[in-house]
């Protein structure tokens, strides 16, 4: 979209093409990913302090926060930008020690959540927020997969194609965020 | 006296509200295009490039801009000369958010209760209406759908009055700056300036409504305006957190008059999704 570099990323990821991103890289992810944002994480976590099998896998996975407006006849999505991702930063940690190698919202992340990220080689990436008619565009299947109850924040499996996003915190401690210093 | 049905006021909100949601209004695009010309950091221009390819994308594909949709905020400018009959106002008001939400494959985003969310409405009702009373006959909507992420990091403050002027730039900048990447800059900011605790909030949304970048008639909120923004730029905060010249496209300050022993001071943040839209009945 502009003169910056862009890279085509496979999904799922491993731990070798997740920390081998830095801060600021400019992505287009291709592959399936999961929606899960507020509602969906706390029965996430209700099942893993269960003990109990979670409805989608983890490992190598890439969960976007965002809560998509409802699908128009002939598309298979509507409006999916990203949620604030702060919300999230209580769950994140032990999701990704589970497996999971990236997130997808918008806006900073806590501490503990980037020490997840160099402790368990994951990546975070910055959607822009408010551009849900253009990452729709690059959504070409969806699917519920689980607490369809949930409406906007039940679980769904993307099929993306070209998602743009942007490296906002790496595997080793970078952070594209104004205001941040490096993790030490 | 002129009669007004509310049938007409419902039909206007539910149009309002499918339109508002798609289309991006001039005004704005106008404004990203200028950021996107001043940028020099290359993620900082990624960013307002996909802003404007989404705000066609949606014109092409009639999706929403954004997957918030908002909660639905009306101001009504209600002529003292005109009658509305066939209904009460909020229910003819929620009776178009209703079908607008619904028609236009909008999100319901209202919980009826704040402490329990499996309260959702089912249908984004009912609406903020704010009414006011003015000359003539006739009935004016401002529809202003508002996400959540960029409302949860507006304030309000009762400053003192030695804090002034400086006092005020000082508060919203840092207040911006706090807020971070987290709602969605390149922000506009409307500020309600004095009046009360409540009035100065309702001063800030109103402020919102204005035209992109028009200044304040008052020649020195004007320069409070310009004074505020270049504050709020030197942040660096820029589009989406990831730094740049770009914090805040506009700041659009309204001004009332206060108690002696008060500077209430509001700051309503509104995402780069400025949508705003204005229908006379």
């Amino acid at each position: 979209m502009t003169g910056t570099d862009v890279i085509d990323l496979g999904l799922p990821l491993t731990e070798k093409s997740a920390c081998s991103l830095r801060a600021g890289d400019v992505i287009h992810l291709n592959g399936p990913l999961y929606t899960a944002r507020d509602a969906a994480h706390q029965r996430l976590m209700a099942l893993i302090e269960a003990g109990e099998e979670l409805p989608i896998p983890l490992e190598g996975q890439v969960i976007y926060y965002s809560g998509p407006t409802p699908a128009p006849p002939g598309r298979p999505i509507g409006a999916a930008g990203p949620t604030t991702s702060y919300r999230m930063d209580d769950f994140a940690p032990e999701l990704y020690r589970r497996g999971l190698r990236g997130t997808i919202g918008k806006g900073n992340r806590s501490a503990h959540v980037r020490q997840a990220l160099r402790r368990f080689g994951g990546v975070y990436f910055v959607a822009v927020g408010g551009a849900g008619a253009l990452l729709a565009d690059r959504v070409v299947a969806a699917e519920v997969v689980a607490y369809p109850e949930l409406g906007p924040e039940a679980i769904r499996r993307l099929q993306v194609e070209q998602f743009p996003v942007i490296v906002g915190y790496d595997c080793v401690g970078g952070t594209a965020f104004v205001g941040e210093k490096p993790l030490t | 006296m002129r009669d007004v049905d509310v049938s007409r006021i419902s039909e206007a909100v539910a149009e309002l509200a499918r339109r508002s949601n798609v289309e991006l209004p001039a005004d704005v695009v106008v404004a990203l295009r200028a950021a996107r010309d001043r940028e020099e950091s290359g993620i900082a221009r990624e960013v307002l490039d996909q802003l404007l390819l989404n705000a066609e994308r949606a014109d092409e594909t009639g999706l929403p801009l954004c997957q918030d949709t908002g909660v639905a905020v009306v101001f009504v400018d209600l002529g003292q000369d005109a009658h509305l009959v066939g209904g009460e106002l909020q229910a003819a008001v929620d009776e178009g958010v209703r079908r607008g939400y619904e028609e236009g494959y909008l999100r319901k985003s209202v919980v009826r209760n704040p402490l329990d969310r499996s309260t959702n409405t089912g249908d984004n009702t009912p609406a903020v209406v704010h009414v006011r009373v003015v000359p003539g006959d006739g009935v004016t909507l401002h529809f202003a759908p508002k996400g959540g992420g960029s409302e949860n990091m507006s304030a309000l403050w009762m400053l003192t009055p030695a804090q002034g002027r400086d006092g005020v730039i000082e508060a919203i900048a840092a207040q911006v700056g706090a807020a971070a990447g987290m709602p969605c800059p390149p922000l506009v900011l409307g500020v309600g300036l004095g009046g009360t605790f409540e009035l100065s909030a309702l001063l800030a949304k109103r402020a919102l409504l204005r035209p992109l970048g028009e200044p304040s008639p008052e020649p020195d909120v004007a320069a409070l305006e310009r004074d505020v923004l270049a504050a709020v730029n030197e942040t660096g905060v820029g589009p989406m957190g990831l730094g740049g010249l770009t914090t805040a496209l506009a700041v659009h300050v309204e001004r009332h008059p206060c108690h002696i022993a008060s500077l209430p001071l509001a700051l309503n943040v509104q995402c780069h999704a400025a949508r705003h839209m204005t229908v006379e009945l």
